[in-house]
């Protein structure tokens, strides 16, 4: 019972890390209608950026955690700006190109100063033991990511849900063109939207740099699965992308501790759940059709 | 008159190690090498996973190989004309192949060096054998190359799997812990670890009580599920045994931490690694952690002195895959002058069988069944981070393996 707590716990954990990166992809799918393919090198810079500012200036995690996200998200938005707001009427094609060419920059720039090898990061003190839940003991840093991700996602929840800004962004990522016919100016949220979503995926770096490997390629390894995970929420759904990416954590942390003797249903669960899912509901889960142009 | 006496003195010298070293042709100017020329290549990953450990580094090491052997020989030598040319395999068979093909066909490569990733090695080999040319294989790990793949000019020489597990499992099941928990990935590298692990942790009387697969490459990169596994099993395993490498290495440790695993009675002992994985997960991060080395920068004062000359070079402390390409470029050299020609078969010849002791090679054989280079080999541990008194001086080395019990005895798939 225990062992199947923890397992459950750990899958929370993973998922948490899916879910903040996919409601970031999520909502820049929704303004702009660009893929960002460059996500996990963002995830990949939050994490490289908060081993930097330890190593060479002596910054701890904490700061890292503030820092980090907005320097992202700074970033994002000056190359919404330059670059990524030349795309959105253009065939998708090029958007993949424009992004995908973004990361392979972005990784290699790392690659040229900081070399292949993972850079070490260790917890931060004050998280370095680990909670007893009576049943079992669990990690006081898995236990703090958690915490966090569901408070996060609760806060953007409620900032969509009952803000004036959030009912803009709901309504500019589901239906575009009838927030515009509404007069609403939907280009000025553009910009601040896509540097949000960098700025989440910097965030889910830097809470990843204590607990997994800091190199050059670490976002190129879990975007693909995160891709999957928006998907299956369904592409531009906030609410789902978040619930699959829980959800997928969840499914892949059973599968490895309960399948252990098949290691190919662990590590191809995620597709087969989103093969399973496009069959049933080809928009995702709680995706909707988009309306016929 | 002063440098007379220098080269007089220096000759003196060469005459005499080349004497020790097992004789053979003196040739000054009437050398008879291709083009009067020697090109050694260096053909390896320069900018992915294994960059670090060998990589360009590995290129240097054998310049500084050829520094050495140009000043040790000085007008005596075979030629002063020495080379490299390098290139990048990028860990691709079949890029390695292609490479491989074009350093011997265009680049007139005498011999090639390194060639990391056994995928890659394997195909190096049989273009050496195809080709009639030298390779020298330090980078990879499987036995193959001296077991059904082996070749007249292939020669296999820093370490191998059965090295890696005979060293480890056998010295930590009979000092730490007889019950152990395998982790591995599960690709070809894995498997053939987990393979030769488990038999010599059985030969030495322990047991393996569980063991699992990890799914290659973890994407998620999470090792948790089977972590949490490994204090739960009956009976209670004293050790984990990762035979993960690199990123996926650091992950495993990292969460080994995180998990508590030392404090609940878990061992950890690590099937394959370079000081630059310490480095990158920190001492701290794997204090008490056994593996087998193959040679350590601060092993003694010749290791040490060697390596102040490798960082003033690159900045960094040299990996054991360094040190042998140096070793194995040196050989390759005293070989050829001591033969007196490049001709793959005489120098083959030259040294099979040969006994030696160098910078790299203590207590170092070539065996000439197999083409196998037998040498000491270390089981060490990493310092607790209180001791560790310098940068990179990470380890304390536990016990010398010697040459003759690293590894194993020529196979008998081997058929030259």
């Amino acid at each position: 019972m225990s062992g199947f707590l923890q397992n459950t716990f750990n899958g929370l954990v993973g998922g948490a890390f899916y879910a903040l990166l996919a409601l970031g992809l999520a909502v820049i799918f929704g303004m702009l209608r660009v893929v960002n393919f460059a996500h996990g090198a963002f995830y990949m810079l939050g994490a490289f950026g908060a081993y930097v500012l330890l190593a060479e200036a002596g910054v701890p995690f904490w700061a890292a955690l503030v820092i980090m996200p907005l320097a992202l998200g700074l970033l994002g938005m000056v190359l919404e700006r330059a670059v990524i707001h030349r795309l959105t009427r253009l065939d998708p094609l090029y958007n993949f190109l424009l992004t995908f060419g973004l990361t392979l920059i972005l990784q290699d720039l790392v690659k040229s100063r900081y070399g292949v090898q993972s850079s070490p990061y260790a917890t931060p003190t004050e998280l370095s033991g680990s909670v007893d839940f009576g049943l079992f003991d669990f990690p006081t840093y898995r236990v703090f990511i958690l915490g966090f991700t569901v408070l996060l996602c609760a806060v953007v929840w409620w900032v969509l849900g009952r803000t004036r800004v959030g009912m803009v962004v709901r309504a500019a990522t589901e239906r575009p063109e009838l927030t515009r016919a509404f007069g609403i100016d939907v280009g000025k949220w553009v910009t601040p939207v896509f540097g949000f979503g960098i700025a989440l995926a910097g965030l889910a770096g830097v809470l990843a740099a204590p607990m997994r490997a800091v190199n050059p390629l670490m976002g190129a390894d879990l975007i693909i699965v995160v891709f999957a995970v928006v998907v299956i929420g369904g592409l531009g759904s906030i609410f789902g992308s978040v619930a699959a990416g829980f959800g997928i954590g969840l499914i892949q942390a059973w599968g490895e501790a309960y399948l252990s003797d098949f290691p190919i249903v662990s590590q191809t669960v995620v597709f087969v759940v989103m093969a399973a899912v496009l069959l049933w509901r080809p928009a995702g889960l709680f995706g909707r059709e988009e309306a016929p142009a | 008159m002063r440098r007379s006496v220098g080269v007089a003195a220096a000759s003196a010298a060469a005459v005499l190690v080349a004497g020790c070293g097992g004789g053979g042709p003196q040739s000054g100017g009437d050398s008879k090498l291709t083009g009067d020329k020697i090109v050694l290549g260096v053909l390896n990953d320069q900018s992915g996973a294994y960059s670090e450990l060998s990589g360009r580094n590995s290129v240097k090491a054998v310049e500084m190989a050829i520094a050495d052997f140009k000043a040790k020989y000085g007008d005596k030598a075979v030629t002063k004309n020495i080379s490299v040319e390098t290139a990048d395999h990028q860990n691709k068979p079949d890029v390695a192949n292609s490479k491989a093909q074009e350093m011997y066909d265009r680049k007139g490569v005498d011999a090639i060096l390194d060639v990391p990733t056994s995928s890659a090695a394997l195909k190096v080999a049989d273009v050496a054998k195809e080709k009639k040319k030298l390779y020298f294989n330090i980078g990879a790990a499987t036995t193959d190359l001296t077991g059904k793949s082996c070749n007249k000019y292939t020669f296999h020489y820093a370490y191998d799997t059965y090295m890696l597990a005979h060293g480890t499992g056998t010295v930590t099941t009979e000092q730490v812990g007889k019950n152990w928990y395998i982790l591995y990935p599960n690709y070809a590298f894995g498997q053939d670890m987990e393979k030769s692990f488990s038999a010599a942790i059985t030969a030495a009387g322990g047991q393996v009580v569980g063991k699992d697969g990890a799914p290659f490459p973890n994407t998620s990169g999470d090792y948790s599920s089977f972590l949490l596994k490994a204090p739960t099993l009956n009976p209670k395993p004293q050790v984990l045994g990762t035979m993960q490498a690199g990123a996926e290495l650091v992950n495993v440790v990292k969460q080994y931490n995180e998990f508590k695993l030392r404090d609940k009675g878990v061992g950890l002992a690590v099937g394959l690694m370079f000081i630059t994985d310490i480095h990158s997960l920190t001492p701290a991060a794997l204090a008490g952690t056994t593996y087998t080395d193959a040679w350590y920068w601060n092993f003694d004062q010749q290791n040490r002195e060697w390596a102040d000359k490798f960082q003033k070079e690159t900045g960094t402390r040299p990996s054991f895959a360094h040190a042998a390409n140096y070793s194995a470029a040196m050989q390759y050299l005293e070989a050829v002058q001591a033969a007196g020609t490049d001709d793959a078969d005489t120098v083959v010849k030259a040294l099979e069988g040969k006994e030696v002791n160098d910078l790299f090679l203590r207590n170092g054989k070539i065996r000439a069944e197999d083409h196998r280079v037998i040498h000491d080999a270390y089981l060490a541990q990493v310092k607790p981070q209180a001791e560790v008194g310098e940068p990179w001086d990470y380890v304390k080395i536990l016990k010398t393996i010697p040459a003759a019990e690293a590894f194993r005895a020529p196979s008998a798939d081997c058929k030259m």
